[in-house]
């Protein structure tokens, strides 16, 4: 007889937390508001990013078309990946009538790019920065190669001091 | 054929599956060799090398800053904590103290890393059994972790906030609301992961005495983590080597003494709720300070060996340093928690039907980057 | 009674005599059995389509999704995407695989459960054949998918299929006998294995509610074994998709992997169709006796939609134990079914034979 009891107990509690478990997801079922979707490219316009978001690296320019990037390779050094490459070339100054070293190319790899921020930190003089960009598919992987400085672009004056 | 080998041969009734490198529920590329009589599984031999990116030996030609986004790849679901273990060991070797505002922010990230990883990990844990709406819920809970990590350092996942000598950024003026509110808000929903799955009757069954690995197994095959602590192992590094701000919060380490899958699951429950606890204790009391102590922009250690282990979500994890005085070190290892937890997969899982090693090796929280490294 | 209003067999009735004035008897026949035929595929196709639908967006409502939206409003066309995808795909083989057997198994499937859809009784002389044994004959044709499952299974030649083919085997065999049971409850009840009479039957009030606690016991037995049948929900053993990946269906692709996929949800629609016809008045409007004008009113309300509102109710039950509950092992399953559902059945239906030998059942 107390197996009997104890069988019908058995049935009776399994039943119980089933039918606890499925008031959760009824719960659920019957508060559309708690959905948490966001339809992303529709939201596009009203995305909030973070202010620290790393996304990729960019160099920014101001309206003279000037940069703040001296071509120091600090960040190419304190990259892990090889992502940077810095080209650059002695070119005449005619002022003092000495050749100096400036920045032709900033060369970033997208494609090899692990956004540690190590760059960003080791930049002495603030010229790249994480931007917040991150849709960064393209169709072909020479198109994540690009170069920071824009053409024309030229070190701004007195971030060398 | 003599007629003895036809016997032989038509008796045996053990045949081999190939579980993986692709597979849903081996959680990455992991291979199992299965050796079945029926469905009852006779030997489990995990084949492993599918995504070995070699970290430790890139390590050595790496500085001691970049070592450390590398760990973030190993078991990218406590990643903080893996950075911090890199940070910890080359602030040993510098003899550099950080401040307690560093100390407090890393416990902090720390737990919400682990809370992170158990949210995922529930949540894949009842896609392995079927429940697939579980597996929606760990993510939207924690969802709202990830929030606060990209306010906090701009990254999601491989998050890389910790550098040797403290944390990249301070922490932002809204970090402590956002965990307040996301406290309230799993507080309130982490008993309905009980009602969900841990009440329910077929979840109990399923786990309930499957998998056993005992006390002194766990010990010898060094399963740590949640994991080991199911099995009556008290193994966990914030209590026995204290690091960070561990030494000033009161938490429990969570023991079970039964060892099987149900502890193991009931473990990280329970370990969610301290996590919690710990967050509360510090949130409110974050001391002031510098969140960066200035260290050489070439860091070299002396000619040393240094071994630090912190408490991951999935167990010990062990990182030593050998220097030769260089800039670089001269050689690297990590003792991955993944590594020696998935050893004792074949002990647990002997004897058992296909459907209790998926169990098994959802308990045991495989991150399988984390084992091939 | 108001509902006779839409009685379909009006309908039948005529095209018979239209038929019979153009063309001889047995021209009549076959044209008939062909605009069924065409009906019934029709039927498949849309029934795939809408429950396919349905199940998407239940699903992503119970985990806090939207669910499909980009394919039409609210995602209603991408079934219809999904099917001209799965038309347009290769029909891959593995090379060792049992060519014949192989390319047969998704017909068995199908037409199993093009066989048992046959007896459902939709409306009021909706129905293709009134057997004077349908309970019977439901039960019968559709276990024969369970071949279909295992002939899959086998000849596929992958280790995965085979399991989850004999795990099926097991399953279905199994859950085969409370099914019938828990459908035999009803019949003692009722006296008779024709749907037509059963519903009739219905008239005064639904046997869930007449038939006392016996009956809702076989309710929901009946609930389990179909999901079980069906292979889903918390039963979906066979596929099983985190242990054996796609189980008996893994190496099927295109339209032979869409068969199965159709008849599981036909399958899951004909069970909740069987349900909702035994213990749920089928198409008979919600009755009470006494009520006249409460039953007057509920008889405005046409037959089919009383039918396809009570399938869609149990169809959306049986999706609530689907995304709810983790997966049974398979020697749980076949405990749950040995040690519990089947001795429940047999004292039910112990139960049922002496309330119905009293006379106690209003």
């Amino acid at each position: 007889m107390k197996a009997i009891i104890n069988y019908i107990k058995e049935v009776v509690g399994g039943v119980k937390t089933l039918i606890n478990g499925m008031k959760v997801t009824g719960y659920y079922i019957s508060h559309p508001k708690e959905i948490i979707t966001q339809q992303y490219p529709e939201n596009r316009d009203t995305l909030n990013m973070v202010d620290r978001f790393r996304g990729e690296v960019i160099m920014p320019h101001d309206e003279n078309n000037e940069h703040a990037c001296t071509g120091c390779q600090a960040c190419e050094i304190a990259c892990p990946n090889g992502t940077i490459e810095i080209i650059q070339d002695r070119i005449l100054n005619e002022e003092t009538g000495k050749k100096k070293k400036t920045i032709l190319k900033h060369v970033y790899h997208l494609s090899m790019c692990t956004m540690c921020n190590l760059c960003i930190e080791a930049c002495p003089t603030d010229a790249i920065e994480m931007g917040k960009g991150f849709e960064h598919a393209v169709f072909d992987r020479s198109q994540l190669t690009k170069v920071l400085n824009k053409p024309g672009s030229k070190l701004r004056a007195g971030v060398e001091e | 054929m003599s007629v003895k080998e036809l016997h032989k041969a038509t008796q045996s009734q053990e045949y081999f599956v190939n579980m993986g490198p692709q597979h849903p529920s081996t959680h990455g590329v992991l291979r199992l060799l299965l050796t079945l009589d029926g469905e009852t599984i006779t030997k489990v031999e995990p084949h492993l090398g599918y995504i070995h990116r070699s970290i430790e030996k890139m390590c050595e030609k790496d500085s001691y800053q970049q070592i450390v986004h590398l760990t973030d790849r190993m078991d990218y679901l406590s990643c903080h904590m893996n950075n911090e273990a890199v940070c910890l060991a080359v602030e040993k070797g510098l003899e550099l103290e950080v401040s307690d505002r560093v100390k407090v922010i890393r416990t902090i990230m720390s737990e919400l890393t682990r809370l992170s990883s158990h949210q995922l990990w529930w949540g894949v844990m009842g896609m392995d059994l079927g429940a697939i709406t579980s597996f929606l819920y760990g993510f939207r809970d924690r969802e709202m972790i990830t929030d606060i990590f990209e306010e906090t350092c701009g990254a999601r996942l491989t998050m890389n906030y910790n550098v040797p000598g403290g944390v990249m950024f301070d922490i932002p003026a809204n970090f402590q609301t956002k965990v307040k509110e996301f406290i309230t808000h799993f507080r309130k929903k982490l008993p309905e992961y009980d009602q969900l799955m841990t009440n329910n009757i077929i979840f109990r069954n399923r786990t309930e005495g499957i998998g056993i690995l005992t006390k002194e197994d766990a010990i010898s095959f060094g399963v740590t983590g949640p994991s080991g602590r199911a099995s009556g192992w008290s193994n966990d590094i914030r209590k026995s080597h204290s690091y960070s701000a561990y030494d000033r919060v009161d938490f429990k380490e969570i023991i079970r003494t039964e060892g099987d899958s149900f502890a193991r699951y009931k473990a990280r429950i329970d370990e969610m709720w301290e996590s919690m606890n710990i967050i509360e204790q510090l949130i409110d009391n974050v001391p002031e300070g510098s969140c960066r102590e200035k260290t050489k922009a070439v860091i070299k250690l002396p000619k040393m060996e240094i071994y630090q282990s912190v408490e991951t979500a999935r167990g010990e994890l062990g990182v030593y340093i050998n220097s030769d005085g260089k800039k670089n070190p001269y050689r690297v290892k990590f003792r991955s928690p993944g590594f020696s937890n998935l050893n004792a997969l074949n002990t647990m899982a002997k004897g058992g039907k296909i459907a209790d090693l998926v169990t098994i090796m959802s308990t045991i929280d495989l991150v399988i980057p984390d084992i091939d490294r | 009674m108001k509902f006779d209003i839409y009685d379909f067999s009006v309908l039948t009735a005529s095209i018979h005599q239209l038929l019979g004035e153009m063309m001889g008897e047995t021209a009549v026949m076959i044209t008939e059995m062909v605009i069924v035929g065409i009906v019934f595929l029709t039927l498949f196709a849309i029934l795939g389509l809408a429950l396919v639908y349905a199940e998407r967006k239940v699903c992503a409502f119970f985990q806090q999704r939207l669910g499909p939206m980009r394919v039409g409003f609210w995602g209603t066309a991408q079934t219809v995407a999904d099917a001209i995808k799965l038309l347009l795909k290769e029909p891959l083989m593995t090379k060792s695989a049992d060519k014949f057997l192989f390319n047969l198994a998704p017909f068995i499937i199908i037409v199993a459960s093009f066989m048992a859809i046959a007896a459902v009784p939709f409306a009021l002389g909706l129905q293709a054949i009134d057997l004077d044994i349908g309970v019977f004959y439901v039960t019968a044709v559709s276990s024969i998918g369970v071949a279909g499952i295992l002939i899959a299974g086998w000849a596929s030649n992958n280790k995965y299929s085979l399991i989850g083919a004999m795990r099926s085997g097991a399953q279905i065999v199994s859950y085969e006998l409370s099914v019938g049971l828990s459908l035999l409850t009803i019949v003692v009840l009722t006296g008779s294995l024709q749907f037509s009479e059963i519903i009739e039957s219905q008239r005064e009030g639904w046997w869930i509610f007449r038939g006392h606690i016996p009956a809702f016991i076989a309710f929901v037995i009946y609930l389990i074994a179909g999901t079980a049948e069906t292979n889903r929900g918390p039963f979906d053993l066979a596929e099983a998709e985190s242990e054996l990946t796609a189980g008996f269906h893994t190496e099927y692709s295109g339209m032979k992997f869409a068969f199965f996929f159709l008849a599981e949800f036909v399958n899951m629609f004909i069970i909740a169709a069987i349900g909702a016809t035994m213990f749920l008045g089928g198409w008979m409007p919600l009755h009470f006796g006494g009520f006249t004008a409460f039953n007057e009113v509920m008889d405005f309300i046409p037959p089919i939609f009383w039918f396809l509102g009570k399938t869609a109710f149990l169809i959306f039950m049986m999706m609530w134990f689907k995304w709810t509950f983790p997966r049974l092992r398979i020697d749980q399953l076949l405990t749950l079914e040995w040690k519990y559902l089947l001795p429940i059945n047999l004292i039910n239906i112990l139960i049922m034979a002496f309330i119905v030998l009293m006379g106690w059942y209003f």
